[in-house]
């Protein structure tokens, strides 16, 4: 179990550095002066733009300004903007908003996912079945915007069950309408994913032999098949997680909720490269810890894993 | 005999694989007889697969509504004036902006009282391009370097797989974002060619996938007994015999193209006025929605059905390539 | 019995039931609006500590007829559309499914052939054997421990208390199918199915199994219903074989007689195929063609068009049961001069 730990570890490490590599070089690399650039029309003294270019190790090839940027994030430094202020302070509290935002879409896809998917499984092919599966695509192709500014309208304007915008009404009801808003597609893959995966799991040999053993049907389902069908739908949850962080951008945006996501979308469009750069670095790193959780979680889950 | 007959060896799991080679395979094979054989066996496995795909998916109602959605919408694409004669940003009437619908404009009239049906036409061929052009040439990569990969092992598969990794933790919406801000004048082309760069990991690790799981198969093994090139059993061997399941994904894939770009649109950082897509109707229209769901409704309806038709698509053509599941 | 003697009782007293019996037993599968008949009136009867073997082809209907009897079939798509299993009398088809489940794994047991995949790869194996006393017998978790370790060591697990907390991959073909078989017997059942139990393991391992599970079933009074289409198995451990074709039975007969004396042209046919000691230097001779679609038997005897010696009247009429000795039936027109004719 060590050996896997330390494995999923140590490959997780390449990534990073890569996906981060990836992300700075995109945002400061790229053709033109960044400087220039990021701060968009407006003209900007000789002075104040070669004191920037040092400031912001420009004058560095882009590898020596990666590293230096990657040993200030290492000591919890996520630089500065452009006027001065911590990155880390503008970000601050939003983490806690998009956190909880996030939590909210995982716990729906989560129970409401793993229901929908257990109860079109024990069904195939019944009316259950289609209805689950019909559903499902639907809320896959509609995109998270137009879900949101419907939702907004419907729950939130027209029958009022839902606060509309802002976070006034504190965890969990504003952020009830959002959740479920950036958890749909989650939810409707976590609800195929286990359908499938537990249809398949009901024929299995070892469900055969669960029902020679005289067990319960709730026994035979609820612990040999599902058990055996949640490893392939607990990735899913745990890649999804990060996601979900990412995928905030849109959500808040709708319903206003000043997170992570509104945050770097103002940035992006004001050109303020080091609040993209940290956000979205720290974004990347949540999304691997996740990731790097789930495989080992998949090891718990999975006793054939641990061992290869 | 069993290791020399690919053709009879191979009944395997009929699932996600074809059958090998075609029957042309054995013509161009001049000399053993066990490989004209396995060519005419695999000839005849490969036939009756795709046959029986075939025949599963014409009854299909779900098959034949989304591919007659999406031909309307392609012919919207190809030929808008066959839908309406008002060009883009024609005979827009400031005066007559954000009206419902009427004889006069079907869908109603947008912001700059430009007539909505129109520009919901004219919005299907950005939408589409984009959609199927950025899984054509992430099928391409995934098919040539997932071949590769799978094909060869070692480090150059160490490196694909890495890289694969590097771009996956990569969030969508964030990645393009800051792509597209940094590139402000973007059109379709560019448009195409990030979200290529975002969107080519998925297809190339089930190709991949896939390869390793055909390449140590006994047929392969035969056709490398009886000495065909590296290439040869790539393109003849395992080709067919790995492709459908990535062909299900592509499929899936375009509808999750098109939803992506229209995200992007409607964030603002996707196509910008005055071009015309369904993610910047609905972006431009987005303060309004309130009170003129027209303005939402329109292309939304239009967008969500093109990504539900090619999402119906796939999981169509996954039902009828794995017979475990009929 | 004795303390009647004096009274001259016209009927035979009543004789205690078989433990099971299987009475022309039909089953059908559902495939795309047909019935598919996998099983055509099968019918055996076992008896205490006596090992019934069921012998045939890969589709001749012996596995589904086993989950009949075991009451463990998909259904839908299959169903049992006729005929009667009955524990010690007592009738089991219809039965209400909480009482039948109270039976399974209690009463009758089966082992399954690939206990690697017959085993769940997420638990221990401790877990499942466990899990027999737990839901059965409501033991608690201490109690259910000692009885799995117990029970391990029965069937000849080395250091078993170590391995308890081990999961099925990690033990080897042979051992796997020990605790596929520990699991089977830990209530002690009165009727063991074991269907194909060897026919994933090593030649060595198989003879071990083998003589492990007649070892337990002197040791339990069990009987057994051993499902194979390997003769060479069937040889020294069964008293009747029962040999299915197509999904009815075409010969049953004493093991001894059977191969002495087949009377069917399958049989024979069988026999002749396999390599065996006593007829060295014969030449091997395979059954021409391939067992029938059960989707579409022919109407007359269904070995017809494989069988050397069929006549018109083979393709026309299906032969019923004919008895040729003492406890000795085959399906055949024929049967009294194959039966005539002993063994080449």
């Amino acid at each position: 179990m060590w050996r896997y730990v330390l494995r999923r570890l140590l490959q997780a490490i390449p990534v990073f550095i890569g996906t981060t590599l990836l992300i700075y070089a995109m945002v400061f690399a790229l053709p033109g002066d960044p400087i220039q650039a990021l701060a968009g029309d407006k003209p900007i003294p000789a002075n104040v733009l070669s004191t920037l270019r040092d400031r912001y190790n420009l004058n560095d090839p882009l590898l020596v300004q990666y590293g230096k940027y990657m040993w200030g994030l290492l000591q919890g430094n996520l630089g500065e903007n452009y006027d001065g202020q911590k990155v880390a302070d503008m970000l601050g509290g939003r983490w806690t908003v998009t956190a909880q935002l996030a939590l909210t879409a995982w716990i729906f896809e989560l129970v409401i996912g793993i229901a929908l998917g257990v109860w079109a499984g024990l069904r195939r092919g019944k009316v259950a079945d289609t209805l689950v599966l019909g559903g499902t695509t639907l809320l896959i192709a509609v995109p998270v915007f137009v879900l949101g500014y419907t939702a907004q309208i419907l729950f939130g304007l027209h029958w009022q069950i839902f606060p509309t915008a802002g976070t006034d009404d504190g965890w969990p009801m504003s952020y009830l309408l959002p959740g479920m808003v950036l958890g749909s597609l989650g939810l409707s893959y976590v609800a195929r994913l286990t359908r499938t995966s537990l249809a398949e799991n009901l024929r299995a040999d070892y469900v055969r032999t669960a029902n020679a053993k005289g067990l319960s049907r709730a026994r035979v389902v609820g612990r040999h098949a599902l058990r055996n069908s949640l490893i392939p739908v607990v990735t899913y949850l745990g890649v999804d997680f990060g996601n979900l962080m990412g995928g905030a951008i849109v959500t808040e945006g709708i319903f206003n909720l000043p997170g992570i996501g509104q945050q770097v979308f103002q940035s992006i469009q004001l050109k303020e490269g080091p609040v993209v750069v940290g956000a979205v670095t720290v974004l990347v790193l949540i999304f691997l810890l996740v990731n790097l959780v789930v495989d080992l979680l998949y090891g718990l889950l999975d006793p054939r894993i641990r061992y290869e | 005999m069993k290791t020399i007959d690919p053709g009879a060896a191979d009944p395997g799991p009929p699932g996600a694989e074809p059958e090998p080679a075609d029957a042309g395979a054995g013509a161009g094979a001049p000399g053993t007889a066990a490989a004209a054989v396995a060519a005419a066996g695999g000839g005849l496995g490969r036939a009756s697969l795709w046959d029986d795909a075939w025949r599963e998916l014409r009854r299909r109602w779900v098959f034949w509504a989304s591919a007659g959605f999406l031909l309307l919408v392609a012919l919207m694409a190809a030929v808008p004036r066959l839908f309406t004669s008002t060009g883009v940003n024609e005979g827009c009437d400031p005066n007559d902006a954000k009206l419902g619908p009427s004889g006069a404009h079907w869908f109603g009239t947008d912001l700059a009282g430009c007539d909505y049906y129109a520009h919901v036409v004219h919005g299907a061929r950005p939408t589409l391009l984009i959609g199927v052009a950025v899984t054509l040439f992430a099928f391409v990569i995934a098919l040539v370097f997932g071949m590769l990969a799978g094909y060869y092992g070692g480090l150059l598969d160490a490196l694909i797989a890495r890289l694969t990794d590097v771009f996956f933790g990569l969030p969508f919406v964030l990645g393009a974002t800051v792509i597209l801000v940094a590139f402000p004048s973007h059109g379709i082309g560019a448009m195409t060619l990030v979200l290529v760069l975002l969107g080519w990991t998925t297809m190339i690790r089930i190709m991949r996938a896939q390869v390793i799981a055909v390449r140590d198969a006994d047929y392969v093994q035969a056709a490398r007994l009886l000495g065909a090139s590296d290439r040869r059993i790539m393109a003849r061997h395992i080709l067919p015999n790995a492709i459908a399941p990535v062909i299900v994904v592509a499929t899936l894939n375009v509808g999750n193209v098109i939803a992506g770009e229209a995200t992007l649109d409607f964030l603002g950082v996707g196509l910008q006025y005055p071009k015309v897509s369904w993610g910047l109707q609905l972006n431009l229209a987005q303060d309004s929605f309130v009170d003129h769901p027209h303005l939402l409704i329109f292309p939304a309806v239009f967008l969500s059905a093109t990504v539900l038709s090619f999402l119906m698509l796939g999981d169509a053509a996954r039902d009828a390539l794995d017979p475990k599941l009929r | 019995m004795t303390t009647e003697l004096t009274r001259d009782v016209p009927q035979e007293p009543a004789a205690p039931p078989p433990l099971l019996e299987v009475d022309d037993l039909h089953v059908a599968f559902r495939v795309r609006g047909h019935d598919v008949r996998a099983v055509n009136g099968l019918s055996y009867t076992l008896g205490e500590g006596e090992t019934v073997a069921i012998l045939g082809e890969s589709g001749s209907g012996k596995s589904v007829a086993a989950q009949a009897v075991m009451g463990i079939l998909d259904t839908p798509p299959a169903r049992i559309t006729g005929g009667s299993v009955r524990l010690r009398g007592e009738e089991l088809l219809g039965l209400p499914e909480r009482r039948r489940r109270g039976y399974r794994g209690d009463r009758i047991s089966m082992v399954f052939q690939d206990a690697l995949t017959a085993l769940n790869p997420v638990f221990t194996v401790g877990d499942q054997i466990r899990e027999m006393y737990r839901v059965h017998r409501g033991l608690g978790r201490r109690a259910a421990r000692d009885k799995a370790v117990e029970l391990m060591e029965r069937v000849r697990i080395p250091s078993a208390a170590q391995r308890l907390g081990d999961y099925p991959h990690q033990f080897s073909g042979g051992m796997r199918q020990r605790i596929m078989i520990a699991m089977a017997l830990a209530l002690e059942p009165d009727v063991l199915i074991a269907d194909e139990p060897t026919t994933a393991l090593d030649v060595t391992v198989q003879a071990q199994i083998m003589r492990l599970l007649a070892a337990l079933q002197d040791e339990l009074r069990m009987g057994m219903v051993l499902i194979t289409h390997d003769l060479g198995v069937v040889a020294g451990v069964a008293d009747r074989i029962v040999v299915m074709y197509a999904g009815s039975v075409a010969e049953q007969a004493p093991a001894r007689e059977l191969y002495a004396r087949p009377a069917h042209p399958y049989t024979r046919g069988l026999l002749a195929s396999v390599p065996r000691l006593d007829r060295r230097g014969d030449a091997l001779v395979p059954i021409k063609g391939s067992p029938p679609n059960p989707a579409a038997l022919p109407p007359g005897c269904p070995f017809q068009p494989r069988c050397p010696r069929a006549e018109a009247l083979c393709a026309a009429e299906r032969p019923p049961l004919v008895t040729v000795a003492p406890g000795h039936e085959a399906a055949c027109h024929f049967a009294e001069e194959v039966h005539g004719a002993g063994a080449e």
